[in-house]
């Protein structure tokens, strides 16, 4: 999933400083899941602006909802009118939704609630941890099923670099990946696969090639 | 001039707290009118939006009570209520109202002296602190009669 | 000469125990201090590195330096991480610096930019050190760029070096990597700073037993620890380098603490030297470069050898 994490409510409140009525939005797909825009998230934003406002000379009017996916035109289409309504629109979904959202809405002012951190997981309660690259071409059949161009904190395709000690990455707080890369290759019995040269990457499979794009004209309807 | 008279609003678990202030009824121990009680299945009912709804519906100040650590009837909902109380500390700091004003208690159902106390503490500590930044203004609205709990 | 080989590489070749120095450029505008500590170093070392923005921290650029190290009569030893600049760059940069007659490069990946005076950079990475060492053979024996186009003429065919870390984890898997890095084509290394002398021993052991002493030179890193403070300090804070406490309290004890670190530095080249497969001493002796001539002298490796009819490059 895209893991999010809130803004601080001081980077909100003063984005929406200018705004009496306000949609806050919410999707409910991966920020709901780790606990950053969902529909409680809405609910307590939105609380949270109204009690602050309540104690200025201007109150603040907050509409709540929040949509099965962001990403999905449909689903935006539902709340139209509710948009209608509003000064502003508080996107709590990725950088993705929030896109979609002032696409939808081009006369909207759309302000972003979540910074968007990574793809990856929840590893237990209230920890969330990168898990892809996203580069554009999987290498995980190289690597025991363990990504280091995610998780090495200088993505080495041929590690682990002398920055490794007792499974630590010299960069503070993080696992050294090829540690567990080479011990998981070793549990399997693929230890000569790591002695091949892995060669420079195709990074133009990457962000570094341009904006991707997927196009499947075999799927296309109309 | 009328002394500042806080309403606070008190989220009992039934299995601790609410036995508990029963029992201090029964033992005829006085304690301040300004606690509102709301009875509640378990601590762990409670959530952040909840203790902000009450302080929005015109709270001073809001504490939950609920069974001694280790001794939740639902296993660990007391811990996942004391987690969620210091959230709601965190947004009541950002929002202005002040994270002091709500505060988690533990207790059993068996110490009815002790809910009293707890009640007279969190009354002097809203005192102190005076009216919630939302009703220095106008005179209070009343409290809804069950704040938050559908 | 020959092929236009390197001071270091000849050296090796004719079966000498090398000595190479280590030099940090300056944070300024300036090769006046590079100048001066190649001064020192000058007829007691065979060839000097120099760091490239070494813990990441903006520093006058080792390619430069590796010039003004040549003006003073050193031999250097470029130093080129892949935390700051794309195949492009670096290719670029390679170029360029076998154009001024630097003849020597140590491929590394570099330390992360979090450590530095710039944390909020963003890094590259876009090939990492074996990567780095693989393209730079390539240049030198395929005649061809990272991309596969050929260089038409003049490619640089620098003697390549690498680093190698027997203190890191897990320990085996040290020196999969640096036989990675010879099949890569990596000729010499150089190691991080050893203190353990047992480990180091350990080490090249499993080293001597996949033949890798014979497919590459291996230098030792070395380094005079000025005082007992400095020990104490290496010994909690610097990452991937084991620090016995025997040398903490050695150097506690001494009157002369500095004495006793120049003492103590040259009871550990001596040991090593005894090491099978280990053909040169890497002494790092950052902002202490006067120190490096008693060091050398007191082991007993003055003078070094000259090399008939060879002259630095002057530009």
């Amino acid at each position: 999933m895209i893991v999010a994490e809130q803004k601080s409510f001081d980077e909100i409140s003063k984005m929406v400083e200018s705004f009496d009525k306000v949609l806050i939005l919410g999707c409910n797909e991966c920020v709901t899941v780790c606990l950053a825009g969902g529909e409680k998230e809405v609910g307590v934003l939105a609380t949270s602006l109204r009690l602050l406002r309540k104690q200025g000379d201007r109150p603040i009017t907050t509409l709540e909802e929040t949509v099965t996916r962001q990403c999905e035109w449909e689903y935006l289409d539902q709340i139209e009118k509710l948009a209608e309504e509003a000064d502003c629109i508080i996107s709590m979904a990725c950088g993705v939704g929030v896109q979609y959202v002032a696409e939808r809405f081009p006369d909207k002012w759309v302000i972003p609630a979540l910074d968007t951190k990574c793809a990856g997981g929840s590893v237990k309660h209230g920890q969330w941890e990168e898990r892809c690259g996203m580069c554009g071409e999987c290498i995980l059949h190289k690597t025991g099923g363990i990504c280091p161009v995610a998780r090495c904190s200088k993505r080495i395709l041929n590690g682990p670099c002398g920055g490794s000690q007792n499974g630590k990455c010299e960069v503070k707080d993080v696992d050294c990946i090829w540690d567990q890369i080479y011990k998981r290759m070793m549990a399997l019995g693929r230890m000569d696969q790591l002695l091949e040269i892995e060669p420079e990457k195709n990074w133009s499979k990457a962000r570094d090639g341009g904006p991707r794009k997927l196009v499947r004209e075999d799927v296309m309807i109309g | 001039m009328n002394e500042f008279q806080p309403k606070i609003v008190a989220f009992c678990c039934y299995f601790c707290a609410y036995s508990a202030a029963d029992l201090a009824g029964s033992m005829r121990l006085q304690y301040p009118p300004t606690v509102r009680m709301i009875e509640q299945p378990c601590s762990g009912r409670i959530d952040i939006q909840l203790i902000l709804q009450a302080f929005e519906d015109g709270a001073d100040g809001v504490y939950v009570a609920g069974c001694l650590e280790g001794d939740c009837h639902f296993l660990k909902g007391n811990f996942r209520a004391k987690l969620r109380v210091g959230q709601a500390k965190k947004v009541l700091d950002d929002v202005g109202i002040g994270g002091e004003r709500v505060e988690m208690y533990n207790l059993s159902g068996s110490m009815g002296p002790r809910f009293a106390e707890v009640a007279h503490e969190m009354h002097e500590r809203i005192k102190n602190l005076g009216p919630s930044p939302l009703n220095k203004t106008a005179a209070s609205a009343p409290l809804p009669a069950a704040a938050g709990s559908e | 000469m020959s092929e236009n080989k390197s001071r270091l590489q000849t050296l090796f070749e004719q079966g000498e125990f090398v000595v190479t120095g280590e030099i940090g450029p300056p944070k300024g505008a300036t090769g006046s201090g590079i100048r001066e500590h190649a001064k020192h170093l000058k007829n007691c070392v065979d060839a000097t590195n120099l760091t490239d923005n070494q813990t990441a921290i903006v520093r006058l650029s080792s390619i430069a330096a590796g010039l003004h190290v040549i003006q003073a009569g050193v031999e250097p030893i470029v130093q080129m991480t892949c935390r700051d600049r794309n195949r492009i760059a670096i290719q670029s940069d390679l170029l360029g610096a076998y154009s001024l007659g630097i003849k020597n490069l140590l491929c590394l990946s570099g330390d992360h930019q979090s450590f530095g005076n710039h944390p909020t950079a963003a890094n590259v990475f876009d090939v990492d050190s074996i990567q780095l060492i693989r393209i730079v053979k390539r240049m030198k024996d395929e005649k061809v760029f990272a991309c596969g186009e050929e260089i038409k003429s003049d490619e640089p065919r620098f003697f390549i070096g690498a680093v190698a870390n027997p203190f890191a984890d897990p320990f085996e898997v040290r020196v999969y990597r640096m036989e990675k890095k010879i099949n890569a084509g990596a000729q010499f290394f150089q190691t991080q700073i050893i203190f353990d002398l047992e480990r180091f021993d350990r080490w090249m052991e499993l080293v001597r037993e996949r033949g890798l002493h014979e497919r590459a030179y291996i230098m030792a890193g070395v380094m005079p620890v000025k005082s007992a403070k400095v020990a104490a300090y290496m010994q909690k804070s610097v990452s991937g380098m084991i620090v016995p406490d025997e040398m903490v309290d050695r150097l506690k004890k001494a009157e002369d603490q500095k004495a006793e670190a120049v003492e103590i530095c040259v009871e550990q080249i001596k040991q090593i030297m005894k090491i099978k497969g280990v053909k040169g001493v890497h002494i790092m002796a950052v902002g202490w470069e006067e120190i490096v001539p008693s060091i050398v002298e007191k082991v007993g490796l003055l003078p070094r050898p000259q090399i008939p009819g060879a002259a630095l490059a002057a530009v």
